[in-house]
Protein backbone atom coordinates (compact mmCIF):
# COMPACT_ATOMS: atom_id res chain seq x y z
CA UNK A 1 0.00 0.00 0.00
CA UNK A 2 2.77 2.29 1.03
CA UNK A 3 4.49 1.49 -2.07
CA UNK A 4 1.73 1.76 -4.17
CA UNK A 5 1.05 5.42 -3.23
CA UNK A 6 4.84 6.47 -3.57
CA UNK A 7 4.94 5.11 -7.40
CA UNK A 8 1.72 6.76 -8.33
CA UNK A 9 3.22 9.84 -6.93
CA UNK A 10 6.55 9.63 -9.09
CA UNK A 11 4.52 8.43 -12.12
CA UNK A 12 2.46 11.38 -11.26
CA UNK A 13 5.20 13.99 -11.16
CA UNK A 14 7.07 12.37 -14.71
CA UNK A 15 3.07 12.55 -16.13
CA UNK A 16 3.38 15.98 -15.33
CA UNK A 17 6.48 16.91 -16.47
CA UNK A 18 7.34 14.84 -19.81
CA UNK A 19 3.44 13.38 -20.60
CA UNK A 20 0.90 16.49 -19.99
CA UNK A 21 3.87 19.03 -20.63
CA UNK A 22 2.93 22.52 -18.47
CA UNK A 23 4.29 25.03 -21.51
CA UNK A 24 3.59 22.56 -24.82
CA UNK A 25 0.17 20.60 -24.09
CA UNK A 26 -1.51 22.51 -22.05
CA UNK A 27 0.01 26.21 -22.82
CA UNK A 28 0.07 27.50 -19.36
CA UNK A 29 2.23 30.09 -19.56
CA UNK A 30 2.88 30.52 -22.86
CA UNK A 31 3.81 34.50 -22.80
CA UNK A 32 6.79 34.05 -20.45
CA UNK A 33 7.74 31.24 -22.19
CA UNK A 34 8.02 33.57 -25.48
CA UNK A 35 9.20 36.52 -23.96
CA UNK A 36 11.75 35.48 -21.51
CA UNK A 37 13.10 32.71 -23.39
CA UNK A 38 15.70 34.49 -25.58
CA UNK A 39 18.76 34.26 -23.01
CA UNK A 40 19.56 30.77 -21.02
CA UNK A 41 20.58 32.61 -17.98
CA UNK A 42 17.18 34.71 -17.76
CA UNK A 43 14.98 31.73 -18.88
CA UNK A 44 16.86 29.62 -16.00
CA UNK A 45 16.28 31.96 -13.23
CA UNK A 46 12.65 32.44 -14.61
CA UNK A 47 12.35 28.76 -14.26
CA UNK A 48 13.74 28.16 -10.69
CA UNK A 49 11.24 30.86 -9.74
CA UNK A 50 8.75 29.28 -11.20
CA UNK A 51 9.21 25.83 -9.60
CA UNK A 52 9.05 27.82 -6.32
CA UNK A 53 6.14 30.04 -6.36
CA UNK A 54 4.08 26.95 -8.05
CA UNK A 55 5.36 24.66 -4.90
CA UNK A 56 4.81 27.07 -2.35
CA UNK A 57 1.17 28.01 -3.85
CA UNK A 58 -0.64 24.56 -4.23
CA UNK A 59 1.12 23.75 -0.83
CA UNK A 60 -0.93 27.35 0.54
CA UNK A 61 -3.92 26.89 -1.25
CA UNK A 62 -4.97 23.44 -1.40
CA UNK A 63 -5.73 24.02 2.98
CA UNK A 64 -7.55 27.05 2.04
CA UNK A 65 -9.87 26.19 -0.29
CA UNK A 66 -10.73 22.47 1.54
CA UNK A 67 -10.54 23.72 5.16
CA UNK A 68 -11.75 27.50 4.87
CA UNK A 69 -13.77 27.82 1.60
CA UNK A 70 -15.59 24.85 1.59
CA UNK A 71 -16.89 24.75 5.31
CA UNK A 72 -17.93 28.25 4.86
CA UNK A 73 -19.68 27.30 1.42
CA UNK A 74 -17.65 29.86 -0.49
CA UNK A 75 -16.03 27.74 -3.07
CA UNK A 76 -16.64 30.29 -5.67
CA UNK A 77 -14.41 32.39 -4.61
CA UNK A 78 -11.54 30.24 -5.37
CA UNK A 79 -9.96 31.60 -8.31
CA UNK A 80 -10.09 35.51 -5.78
CA UNK A 81 -8.79 33.36 -3.31
CA UNK A 82 -5.87 32.08 -5.19
CA UNK A 83 -4.67 35.37 -7.26
CA UNK A 84 -4.34 37.06 -3.93
CA UNK A 85 -2.49 34.28 -2.50
CA UNK A 86 -0.03 33.92 -5.62
CA UNK A 87 0.30 37.72 -5.46
CA UNK A 88 1.76 37.91 -2.11
CA UNK A 89 3.64 34.68 -2.18
CA UNK A 90 5.41 36.31 -5.03
CA UNK A 91 5.81 39.44 -2.47
CA UNK A 92 7.10 37.51 0.37
CA UNK A 93 9.31 35.31 -1.99
CA UNK A 94 10.99 38.18 -3.83
CA UNK A 95 11.69 39.75 0.10
CA UNK A 96 12.95 36.41 1.55
CA UNK A 97 15.29 35.80 -1.07
CA UNK A 98 16.32 39.01 -1.09
CA UNK A 99 17.34 39.58 2.36
CA UNK A 100 19.01 36.10 2.67
CA UNK A 101 20.44 35.28 -1.00
CA UNK A 102 20.98 38.81 -2.52
CA UNK A 103 22.78 37.20 -5.14
CA UNK A 104 19.93 35.04 -6.48
CA UNK A 105 17.42 38.00 -5.75
CA UNK A 106 19.81 40.34 -8.37
CA UNK A 107 20.02 37.38 -10.82
CA UNK A 108 16.24 36.80 -10.60
CA UNK A 109 15.56 41.09 -10.37
CA UNK A 110 12.27 41.90 -12.26
CA UNK A 111 11.10 38.32 -13.13
CA UNK A 112 9.75 37.38 -9.57
CA UNK A 113 7.08 39.92 -9.72
CA UNK A 114 5.82 38.89 -13.66
CA UNK A 115 5.42 35.81 -12.06
CA UNK A 116 2.09 36.82 -10.33
CA UNK A 117 0.47 37.08 -14.01
CA UNK A 118 2.47 33.87 -15.25
CA UNK A 119 -0.64 31.59 -15.94
CA UNK A 120 1.08 28.29 -15.13
CA UNK A 121 0.67 28.91 -11.43
CA UNK A 122 -2.70 29.87 -11.73
CA UNK A 123 -3.47 27.15 -13.98
CA UNK A 124 -1.84 24.85 -11.79
CA UNK A 125 -3.79 25.43 -8.60
CA UNK A 126 -6.87 25.91 -10.30
CA UNK A 127 -6.84 22.90 -12.41
CA UNK A 128 -6.06 20.71 -8.80
CA UNK A 129 -9.01 22.69 -7.46
CA UNK A 130 -11.41 21.73 -10.49
CA UNK A 131 -10.44 18.01 -11.01
CA UNK A 132 -10.39 17.71 -7.15
CA UNK A 133 -7.34 16.16 -6.29
CA UNK A 134 -5.95 15.04 -3.09
CA UNK A 135 -3.52 16.72 -1.45
CA UNK A 136 -1.08 14.58 -2.06
CA UNK A 137 -1.60 13.72 -5.86
CA UNK A 138 -1.73 18.02 -6.53
CA UNK A 139 1.49 18.62 -4.73
CA UNK A 140 2.68 15.58 -7.16
CA UNK A 141 0.72 17.38 -10.09
CA UNK A 142 2.31 21.14 -8.75
CA UNK A 143 6.36 19.54 -8.74
CA UNK A 144 5.97 17.63 -12.03
CA UNK A 145 4.61 20.87 -13.23
CA UNK A 146 7.16 23.15 -12.11
CA UNK A 147 10.10 20.58 -13.01
CA UNK A 148 8.73 20.26 -16.95
CA UNK A 149 7.99 23.73 -16.89
CA UNK A 150 11.78 24.60 -16.41
CA UNK A 151 13.32 22.32 -18.30
CA UNK A 152 11.54 23.20 -21.76
CA UNK A 153 12.14 26.70 -21.15
CA UNK A 154 15.58 26.08 -20.84
CA UNK A 155 15.59 24.05 -23.85
CA UNK A 156 13.78 26.23 -25.49
CA UNK A 157 16.25 29.22 -24.53
CA UNK A 158 18.91 27.20 -25.96
CA UNK A 159 17.60 26.57 -29.28
CA UNK A 160 17.05 29.78 -29.27
CA UNK A 161 20.52 30.73 -28.67
CA UNK A 162 21.89 29.01 -31.86
CA UNK A 163 18.82 30.67 -33.80
CA UNK A 164 19.64 34.02 -33.47
CA UNK A 165 22.53 33.04 -35.33
CA UNK A 166 20.79 30.97 -37.96
CA UNK A 167 20.36 32.61 -41.73
CA UNK A 168 16.83 32.18 -41.60
CA UNK A 169 14.46 34.36 -43.79
CA UNK A 170 13.49 37.90 -42.64
CA UNK A 171 9.59 37.38 -41.81
CA UNK A 172 10.12 34.64 -40.08
CA UNK A 173 12.67 35.87 -37.76
CA UNK A 174 12.05 36.40 -33.92
CA UNK A 175 8.76 35.51 -32.36
CA UNK A 176 7.85 33.48 -35.92
CA UNK A 177 10.17 30.89 -35.79
CA UNK A 178 10.46 30.69 -31.79
CA UNK A 179 6.92 29.50 -32.56
CA UNK A 180 7.23 26.79 -35.21
CA UNK A 181 10.76 25.26 -33.40
CA UNK A 182 7.51 25.59 -30.68
CA UNK A 183 5.57 23.29 -32.65
CA UNK A 184 8.81 21.11 -33.28
CA UNK A 185 9.41 20.71 -29.77
CA UNK A 186 5.66 19.77 -28.81
CA UNK A 187 5.92 17.25 -31.50
CA UNK A 188 8.84 15.76 -30.25
CA UNK A 189 7.37 15.81 -26.66
CA UNK A 190 4.63 13.59 -28.13
CA UNK A 191 6.83 10.86 -28.02
CA UNK A 192 6.01 10.36 -24.42
CA UNK A 193 2.33 10.59 -24.57
CA UNK A 194 2.09 6.51 -24.75
CA UNK A 195 4.24 6.11 -21.46
CA UNK A 196 2.25 6.69 -18.82
CA UNK A 197 -1.13 6.81 -18.16
CA UNK A 198 -2.66 7.52 -14.85
CA UNK B 1 -16.40 68.05 -32.34
CA UNK B 2 -15.77 66.87 -35.11
CA UNK B 3 -12.65 66.03 -33.77
CA UNK B 4 -13.42 64.74 -30.60
CA UNK B 5 -15.61 62.04 -32.57
CA UNK B 6 -12.73 61.11 -34.32
CA UNK B 7 -10.54 60.09 -31.64
CA UNK B 8 -13.49 57.80 -30.32
CA UNK B 9 -13.44 56.04 -33.48
CA UNK B 10 -9.63 55.71 -33.26
CA UNK B 11 -9.89 54.75 -30.03
CA UNK B 12 -12.44 51.78 -31.21
CA UNK B 13 -10.81 50.79 -34.01
CA UNK B 14 -7.21 50.94 -32.88
CA UNK B 15 -7.48 47.29 -31.15
CA UNK B 16 -8.65 45.93 -34.26
CA UNK B 17 -6.07 45.87 -36.93
CA UNK B 18 -3.04 48.36 -35.87
CA UNK B 19 -2.77 47.36 -32.43
CA UNK B 20 -4.27 43.92 -32.61
CA UNK B 21 -3.28 42.01 -29.14
CA UNK B 22 -2.67 38.65 -30.57
CA UNK B 23 -0.84 39.56 -33.53
CA UNK B 24 0.61 42.23 -33.02
CA UNK B 25 1.53 42.69 -29.55
CA UNK B 26 1.57 38.94 -28.98
CA UNK B 27 -0.11 39.08 -25.48
CA UNK B 28 -2.56 36.39 -24.69
CA UNK B 29 -0.95 33.29 -26.29
CA UNK B 30 -1.45 31.07 -23.96
CA UNK B 31 -5.62 30.84 -24.19
CA UNK B 32 -5.00 31.73 -27.80
CA UNK B 33 -3.11 29.00 -28.14
CA UNK B 34 -5.26 26.34 -26.32
CA UNK B 35 -8.99 27.30 -27.20
CA UNK B 36 -8.13 27.20 -30.83
CA UNK B 37 -8.98 23.87 -31.71
CA UNK B 38 -12.93 24.67 -33.18
CA UNK B 39 -14.49 27.63 -33.63
CA UNK B 40 -17.51 27.49 -31.79
CA UNK B 41 -14.71 27.22 -28.67
CA UNK B 42 -13.11 30.63 -30.24
CA UNK B 43 -16.15 32.20 -30.26
CA UNK B 44 -17.33 31.46 -26.49
CA UNK B 45 -13.96 32.31 -25.53
CA UNK B 46 -14.40 35.85 -27.65
CA UNK B 47 -17.33 36.78 -25.87
CA UNK B 48 -16.65 36.14 -22.39
CA UNK B 49 -13.22 38.00 -22.55
CA UNK B 50 -15.10 40.54 -24.17
CA UNK B 51 -17.41 40.99 -21.16
CA UNK B 52 -14.50 40.58 -18.61
CA UNK B 53 -12.41 43.37 -20.23
CA UNK B 54 -15.44 45.92 -20.86
CA UNK B 55 -15.92 44.87 -17.03
CA UNK B 56 -12.87 45.57 -16.06
CA UNK B 57 -11.94 49.00 -18.11
CA UNK B 58 -15.43 50.29 -17.35
CA UNK B 59 -14.96 50.16 -13.20
CA UNK B 60 -11.05 50.76 -13.10
CA UNK B 61 -10.99 53.49 -15.04
CA UNK B 62 -14.12 54.94 -12.91
CA UNK B 63 -11.94 54.06 -9.56
CA UNK B 64 -8.92 55.84 -11.01
CA UNK B 65 -8.72 58.61 -8.64
CA UNK B 66 -9.42 56.06 -5.71
CA UNK B 67 -7.02 53.49 -6.37
CA UNK B 68 -3.69 54.24 -4.53
CA UNK B 69 -0.57 54.41 -6.97
CA UNK B 70 1.59 51.98 -4.72
CA UNK B 71 -0.83 49.23 -4.63
CA UNK B 72 -2.82 49.44 -7.85
CA UNK B 73 -1.88 46.09 -9.83
CA UNK B 74 -3.39 43.74 -6.16
CA UNK B 75 -6.57 46.45 -7.09
CA UNK B 76 -6.99 45.43 -10.76
CA UNK B 77 -6.24 42.08 -10.02
CA UNK B 78 -8.92 41.47 -7.75
CA UNK B 79 -11.66 43.76 -9.63
CA UNK B 80 -10.59 41.57 -13.11
CA UNK B 81 -10.93 38.55 -10.81
CA UNK B 82 -14.53 39.26 -9.85
CA UNK B 83 -15.45 40.10 -12.98
CA UNK B 84 -13.84 36.43 -14.18
CA UNK B 85 -15.96 34.93 -10.60
CA UNK B 86 -19.05 36.20 -12.17
CA UNK B 87 -18.95 35.44 -16.07
CA UNK B 88 -17.86 31.70 -14.73
CA UNK B 89 -20.78 31.35 -12.25
CA UNK B 90 -22.86 32.49 -15.55
CA UNK B 91 -21.24 30.38 -17.81
CA UNK B 92 -21.76 27.33 -15.54
CA UNK B 93 -25.53 28.34 -15.44
CA UNK B 94 -26.77 29.33 -18.87
CA UNK B 95 -23.91 27.47 -21.09
CA UNK B 96 -22.65 24.36 -19.06
CA UNK B 97 -21.00 22.97 -22.47
CA UNK B 98 -19.00 25.96 -23.17
CA UNK B 99 -17.94 26.03 -19.47
CA UNK B 100 -16.82 22.49 -19.52
CA UNK B 101 -15.14 22.52 -23.21
CA UNK B 102 -13.10 25.90 -21.57
CA UNK B 103 -12.39 24.48 -18.29
CA UNK B 104 -9.27 26.55 -16.51
CA UNK B 105 -9.25 28.79 -19.25
CA UNK B 106 -11.97 30.26 -17.93
CA UNK B 107 -10.24 31.12 -14.95
CA UNK B 108 -6.73 31.60 -16.59
CA UNK B 109 -8.16 34.90 -18.40
CA UNK B 110 -7.41 36.26 -14.69
CA UNK B 111 -3.87 36.40 -15.47
CA UNK B 112 -4.25 37.00 -19.39
CA UNK B 113 -1.68 39.65 -19.97
CA UNK B 114 -4.26 42.10 -22.09
CA UNK B 115 -6.56 42.98 -19.42
CA UNK B 116 -4.08 44.32 -16.88
CA UNK B 117 -2.29 45.70 -19.92
CA UNK B 118 -5.42 47.78 -20.81
CA UNK B 119 -6.11 48.63 -17.24
CA UNK B 120 -2.62 49.59 -16.91
CA UNK B 121 -1.97 51.57 -19.87
CA UNK B 122 -5.36 52.71 -21.39
CA UNK B 123 -8.13 52.68 -18.30
CA UNK B 124 -6.12 54.38 -15.92
CA UNK B 125 -5.65 57.48 -17.71
CA UNK B 126 -8.84 58.11 -20.07
CA UNK B 127 -12.51 58.82 -19.58
CA UNK B 128 -14.44 55.65 -18.97
CA UNK B 129 -15.98 56.38 -22.43
CA UNK B 130 -12.71 55.88 -24.02
CA UNK B 131 -12.19 53.05 -21.98
CA UNK B 132 -15.90 51.36 -23.05
CA UNK B 133 -14.49 52.18 -26.42
CA UNK B 134 -11.19 50.54 -26.07
CA UNK B 135 -12.26 47.58 -24.46
CA UNK B 136 -14.79 46.62 -27.17
CA UNK B 137 -11.80 47.41 -29.82
CA UNK B 138 -9.60 45.33 -28.07
CA UNK B 139 -11.62 42.13 -27.79
CA UNK B 140 -12.87 42.74 -30.67
CA UNK B 141 -9.19 42.42 -32.30
CA UNK B 142 -8.76 39.14 -29.88
CA UNK B 143 -11.56 37.99 -31.20
CA UNK B 144 -10.83 37.88 -34.36
CA UNK B 145 -7.33 36.36 -34.22
CA UNK B 146 -9.21 33.66 -32.15
CA UNK B 147 -11.58 33.17 -34.64
CA UNK B 148 -9.01 33.19 -37.78
CA UNK B 149 -6.86 30.81 -36.28
CA UNK B 150 -9.81 28.17 -35.15
CA UNK B 151 -10.85 28.77 -38.46
CA UNK B 152 -7.83 27.17 -39.95
CA UNK B 153 -7.13 24.77 -37.12
CA UNK B 154 -10.89 23.21 -37.45
CA UNK B 155 -10.87 23.21 -41.67
CA UNK B 156 -7.41 21.20 -41.57
CA UNK B 157 -7.75 19.56 -38.66
CA UNK B 158 -11.76 18.13 -38.70
CA UNK B 159 -11.94 18.69 -42.82
CA UNK B 160 -15.15 20.90 -42.39
CA UNK B 161 -17.09 23.12 -39.53
CA UNK B 162 -19.36 21.74 -37.20
CA UNK B 163 -21.37 24.18 -35.05
CA UNK B 164 -24.04 23.91 -32.25
CA UNK B 165 -22.36 21.22 -29.99
CA UNK B 166 -21.25 23.65 -27.87
CA UNK B 167 -22.83 26.89 -28.02
CA UNK B 168 -26.28 25.57 -28.09
CA UNK B 169 -28.18 28.47 -29.07
CA UNK B 170 -27.03 28.30 -32.09
CA UNK B 171 -28.41 25.58 -33.99
CA UNK B 172 -26.88 22.72 -35.14
CA UNK B 173 -25.63 21.87 -38.42
CA UNK B 174 -22.25 20.04 -39.73
CA UNK B 175 -20.34 20.78 -43.10
CA UNK B 176 -17.37 18.14 -43.26
CA UNK B 177 -17.19 17.55 -46.85
CA UNK B 178 -13.38 16.83 -46.64
CA UNK B 179 -13.75 14.72 -43.17
CA UNK B 180 -11.27 11.80 -44.95
CA UNK B 181 -8.67 13.89 -45.78
CA UNK B 182 -8.43 15.85 -42.05
CA UNK B 183 -5.00 16.59 -41.31
CA UNK B 184 -5.53 15.46 -37.40
CA UNK B 185 -1.77 17.58 -36.79
CA UNK B 186 -3.91 20.21 -36.68
CA UNK B 187 -6.04 19.65 -33.83
CA UNK B 188 -2.83 18.77 -31.61
CA UNK B 189 -1.09 21.69 -29.53
CA UNK B 190 1.71 20.98 -32.30
CA UNK B 191 -0.30 22.15 -34.75
CA UNK B 192 -1.53 25.57 -32.84
CA UNK B 193 2.07 26.44 -32.17
CA UNK B 194 2.34 26.16 -35.95
CA UNK B 195 -0.67 27.73 -36.97
CA UNK B 196 0.17 31.01 -34.95
CA UNK B 197 3.46 30.92 -36.01
CA UNK B 198 2.92 30.57 -39.55
CA UNK B 199 0.36 34.17 -39.27
CA UNK B 200 3.05 36.00 -37.49
CA UNK B 201 5.35 35.35 -40.13
CA UNK B 202 2.80 36.08 -42.85
CA UNK B 203 1.80 39.26 -41.32
CA UNK B 204 5.42 40.16 -41.18
CA UNK B 205 6.20 39.10 -44.31
CA UNK B 206 3.31 41.92 -45.57
CA UNK B 207 4.63 44.83 -42.62
CA UNK B 208 7.95 44.03 -43.79
CA UNK B 209 6.91 44.97 -47.88
CA UNK B 210 5.17 47.67 -46.45
CA UNK B 211 8.36 49.06 -45.17
CA UNK B 212 10.64 48.39 -48.04
CA UNK B 213 8.07 50.10 -50.60
CA UNK B 214 7.91 53.35 -47.79
CA UNK B 215 11.40 53.42 -47.81
CA UNK B 216 11.42 53.34 -51.69
CA UNK B 217 8.91 56.13 -52.22
CA UNK B 218 10.87 58.29 -48.98
CA UNK B 219 14.15 58.07 -50.70
CA UNK B 220 12.47 58.80 -54.44
CA UNK B 221 10.50 61.74 -52.68
CA UNK B 222 14.34 62.94 -51.51
CA UNK B 223 15.76 62.73 -55.05
CA UNK B 224 12.31 64.64 -56.59
CA UNK B 225 12.89 67.48 -53.81
CA UNK B 226 16.45 67.49 -54.76
CA UNK B 227 15.82 67.75 -58.21
CA UNK B 228 13.94 70.52 -57.57
CA UNK B 229 16.11 72.27 -55.36
CA UNK B 230 18.91 71.73 -57.75
CA UNK B 231 16.71 73.59 -60.10
CA UNK B 232 15.54 76.16 -58.22
CA UNK B 233 19.07 77.08 -57.32
CA UNK B 234 19.95 77.50 -60.93
CA UNK B 235 17.07 79.53 -61.47
CA UNK B 236 17.92 81.56 -58.12
CA UNK B 237 20.59 83.58 -59.35
CA UNK B 238 18.98 84.30 -62.95
CA UNK B 239 16.23 86.05 -60.90
CA UNK B 240 18.84 87.48 -58.93
CA UNK B 241 20.47 88.90 -62.46
CA UNK B 242 17.47 90.31 -63.46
Amino acid sequence: MQTSAAVTFILAIISGMLVDNVLLSRFYGCCSFIGVSKKVESALGMGIAVVFVIIFASLICWPIYNFILVPLEIPFMDTITYILVIASLVQFIAIVIKKYVPKLYNSLGIYLPLITTNCAVLGVVQANTDMEYSFMLSMANAIGTALGFLLVIVVFACIRNRLESANVPKCIKGTPIALITASLMSIAFLGFLGMISI
Amino acid sequence: MANNKHEHLKNLTRGIFIENPLFVMILGTCPALAVTKSLEAALGMSILFMITLIGSNVVISLLKKLIPEAIKIPCYIVIIASFVTVIKMLCEAFLPELYSTLGVFISLIVVNCIVLGRAEAFANQNTVFDSFLDAIGMSLGYGLALVIMALIREILGTGGITMGNILTFIPYFSFVPLASYKLQFFQMPAGAFLVLGLILCVIAFYQNRKHEHQVVKERLIKQEQALLAAQNENKAPNVEVK
